[in-house]
């Protein structure tokens, strides 16, 4: 995420609002955004409900077996249609906003 | 004679170890964490030197100290890179298949939760007076 922080002005040009989703508490969150120089919001699931409603659940791998999310990106536009998703196969290989910025840059499909 | 100091198998073992333990900062670096070159250059570099020595020692013990604690070494060595193997290729790799995650095409799920300052967001309020929204899950600093 930090390489979206890096670039965040070039999703805020294109009109993207970036966010992140994780099974932290907003304090947790708080205090990482604080040391990190995150300045997109990171929303606290801590129960994951919303990780469930996209199937990303990733059971037992979080600290004393908690289930925390597996990473993933999904770029939507602004009906909240996915245009763009990443489901990783590697826990530390994440997209890249290079990546994302391409997928901007296609044109739409058909009907768009 | 005094046998001389086998310094190959010093430096190779201690770039083993050097490899190892780069692992958290060339992770910062998605050139160097999506595959782990510099880690295992590291490991390539120790252990070439680490045979250099062994040869050493075994070749000319007369001359050249090592023999135990260079296999000693050398055994620390090989557990190490297989650990790091056992990790960067299969442990990062046990990821959920995540086949129910919403495609390209769908509607994504609606969703409403706390910010880091405790604000509520909602995934309407993200799409309202944008053009869009990137959502990165992610598995938490904890």
């Amino acid at each position: 995420m930090r390489g979206f922080q890096h670039r965040l002005s070039e999703f805020d040009a294109r009109g993207i609002r970036v966010v992140g989703i994780s099974v932290d508490p907003s304090d947790v969150s708080k205090r990482q955004s604080q040391k990190l120089g995150y300045t997109f919001p990171l929303l606290s699931d801590p129960d994951a409900k919303v990780i469930r409603r996209y199937d990303l659940l990733h059971p037992g791998a979080g600290p004393k077996g908690a289930d925390i999310a597996r990473p993933a990106e999904f770029l939507l536009d602004s009906d909240g249609i996915v245009r763009w998703v990443n489901l990783t196969d590697n826990i530390a290989v994440r997209a890249r906003p290079q990546q994302v910025l391409d997928a901007l840059n296609r044109p739409s499909p058909v009907g768009q | 004679m005094k046998r001389k100091w086998n310094w190959p198998i010093w430096v190779g073992f201690v770039l083993v170890l050097a490899g190892l333990f780069s692992y958290e900062f060339f992770a910062r670096f998605p050139i160097t964490r999506d595959f782990p070159w510099a880690n295992f250059l590291l490991f390539g570099i120790g252990a070439a030197l680490l045979i250099v020595g062994l040869f050493r020692a075994f070749g000319r013990p007369q001359a050249y100290r090592g023999k135990i604690f260079g296999s000693f070494f050398a055994a620390i060595a090989v557990l190490c890179v297989a650990f790091f193997s056992y990790v960067i290729f299969y442990v990062l790799h046990q990821v959920p298949a995540s086949a129910g995650a919403p495609h390209v095409g769908q509607k994504a799920p609606d969703f409403f939760l706390l910010d880091q300052n405790g604000q509520p967001v909602g995934l309407g309020d993200l799409l309202s007076n944008s053009k869009g929204a990137l959502l990165i899950f992610y598995r938490g600093f904890w």
